[in-house]
């Protein structure tokens, strides 16, 4: 974690407001924090125990690909089974497959093609916890995401066993977690078919290059690049090729946006309402890994500040820095392009020369010409938070 | 066993793994909850589906209102079975100890 000249604060180069993320999180949450383990994780930012809920610290977040352990853990029900690969079974069946099958986890990586891809897996309610006036549901700072190459097979290979029908309309899927509680709903998810027959969407058991850790799907999820983490169906077990709208509180009232609100270009228009529509792609968005909060820099040295910017598949274009609080901005230099679902880094050199306060800022624009926004857009359940990062520079003598 | 010492790092990581399967049951019971009228409710209708910190989390920005409703999805879509005499009592509390007015 090398850190430029002139930054003051090295030793803990993140510095940021708290290890627990920015000041902006909901008081109850920073007053009762803590960084826990999970077996076979690294320390990471507890939102709740059970269920397991677990931000990655942003410091990871200077290396190109998350490493496994140190991944962020969102899960919406308690009863999580440790699944057997040996005995792993996925179903596929529905009103609208010409024939229903099951697939072994050797079945998988014996009959069908391997393939990789780079991609940023985010939770929908990243950075939820900096909604003003905050919303409920988990307080997320700015770690619930990581960006991983993912190996698995092309869900449209497996599923063309099955022999999918003119009138398949949605993908349903479910996983191995239930309930703690009968009457309360199974995460059942579903994607329309043309996202599930896209050739980016997989059906992976590897992440960077090792099986899926329990906690992130083991021994096999759904990887949808572009679309948030909701339809990333973790220890995949069922798949259900539908002629109707999959149903449940998770697709509805669940993981709902207000019609018209955001500049989506994918749409999931099988499941809109007359307010609403289901989350699909992610906004563009960017964030600084090595600074954060209130930092102080030496007058006159260079610093060097560093980030990742992503969006929901088509690549970003540029990003351009502000270290006048927006009045001009610079372009910041890009990173290797690992993909166009992958997240970018990016560097960008910085000089104060007097002594003052400044406020350094970052934004993205992607392929499509889509940025980020200044004024946060209020939804219900807070999606999409993609307000330009501001942070606070003490320049001193 | 030379294996191991040569990557001291997986034994570290083995001793972590071994340590955090116990540690979880117990760092959650080491939650508590601010003292207050109706809080041995909420230990009793909240805790056997999800750990209390979603709670501490939630605060103290939710209102009465906000709170109420949480308690009623709580209810009606996730299937609590909270009985209707209950529900005040357990939103005063909440309202008092993690909410604002």
């Amino acid at each position: 974690m090398a850190s430029g000249a002139g930054l003051l604060l090295p030793r803990h180069l993140l510095a940021n407001d708290s290890e627990f993320g920015p000041n902006e999180l909901p008081q109850g949450f920073l007053d009762t924090a803590t960084l826990d383990n999970l077996p076979g994780k690294m320390p990471l930012i507890r939102k709740s125990f059970r269920p397991p809920n677990f931000e990655t610290p942003i410091s990871y977040f200077q290396q190109a690909f998350t490493p496994n352990n140190a991944f962020f853990v969102r899960y919406h029900i308690a009863d999580i089974p440790q699944v057997n690969a040996d005995t792993w079974r996925l179903s596929i069946s529905g009103d609208a497959a010409g024939k229903s099958l099951e697939l072994s986890l050797n079945d998988l990586k014996t009959q069908f093609e391997q393939v990789e891809i780079n991609a940023l897996c985010m939770c929908s309610g990243n950075r939820r916890g900096l909604f003003r006036p905050h919303v409920a549901g988990v307080q997320w700072g700015h770690g619930a995401m990581g960006n991983a190459r993912w190996k698995g097979v092309r869900l449209k290979d497996v599923l063309a066993r099955a022999e999918p029908q003119k009138n398949a309309l949605e993908l349903g899927m479910n996983g191995a977690d239930r309930a703690a509680m009968d009457n309360s709903p199974d995460y059942v998810k579903s994607i329309p078919i043309w996202k599930a027959l896209d050739e980016n969407t997989l059906i992976a058991f590897e992440m960077n290059g090792e099986p899926l850790p329990h906690w992130n799907g083991f021994p096999a999820r759904l990887v949808v690049p572009g679309w948030t983490a909701t339809y990333w169906m973790k220890h995949l077990t069922a798949l259900n090729i539908s002629s109707k709208p999959v149903e449940g509180f998770w697709m509805k009232p669940g993981y709902r946006i207000p019609k018209g609100k955001f500049p989506l270009v994918q749409r999931f228009v099988t499941q809109d309402t007359e307010a609403n529509t289901p989350i699909t792609e992610m906004v563009v968005n960017s964030l600084f890994t090595n600074i954060g909060g209130n930092v102080t820099f030496e007058a006159g040295t260079t610093s060097v500040a560093r980030g990742v910017a992503w969006d929901g598949g088509f690549g970003i274009a540029m990003v351009d820095v502000s270290i006048d609080n927006g009045q001009t901005w610079r372009r910041a230099e890009l990173g290797a392009d690992l993909g166009k679902f992958s997240w970018r880094q990016w560097t960008f050199s910085m000089q104060f020369d007097k002594p003052g306060k400044y406020v350094v800022m970052a934004r993205a624009t992607n392929r499509e010409g889509a940025t980020q926004t200044f004024e946060l857009i209020e939804n219900p359940a807070g999606y999409h938070h993609n307000v330009v990062q501001r942070v606070n520079v003490d320049v001193v003598l | 066993m030379l294996m191991w010492f040569c990557e001291p790092m997986k034994i570290l990581i083995g001793i972590i793994v071994l340590l955090s399967a116990t540690l979880i049951g117990a760092q959650e019971s080491a939650i508590r909850l601010k003292p207050g009228a109706g809080q041995e409710k909420i230990t009793s209708y909240c805790s056997g589906c999800h750990s209390l910190d979603y709670i501490q989390m939630n605060s103290p920005f939710p209102n009465r209102k906000l709170w109420e409703a949480e308690v009623n999805k709580m209810i009606n879509a996730f299937g609590a079975q909270i009985p209707k005499e209950e529900v005040a009592a357990i939103v005063d509390y909440l309202t008092t100890e993690y909410g604002s007015p």
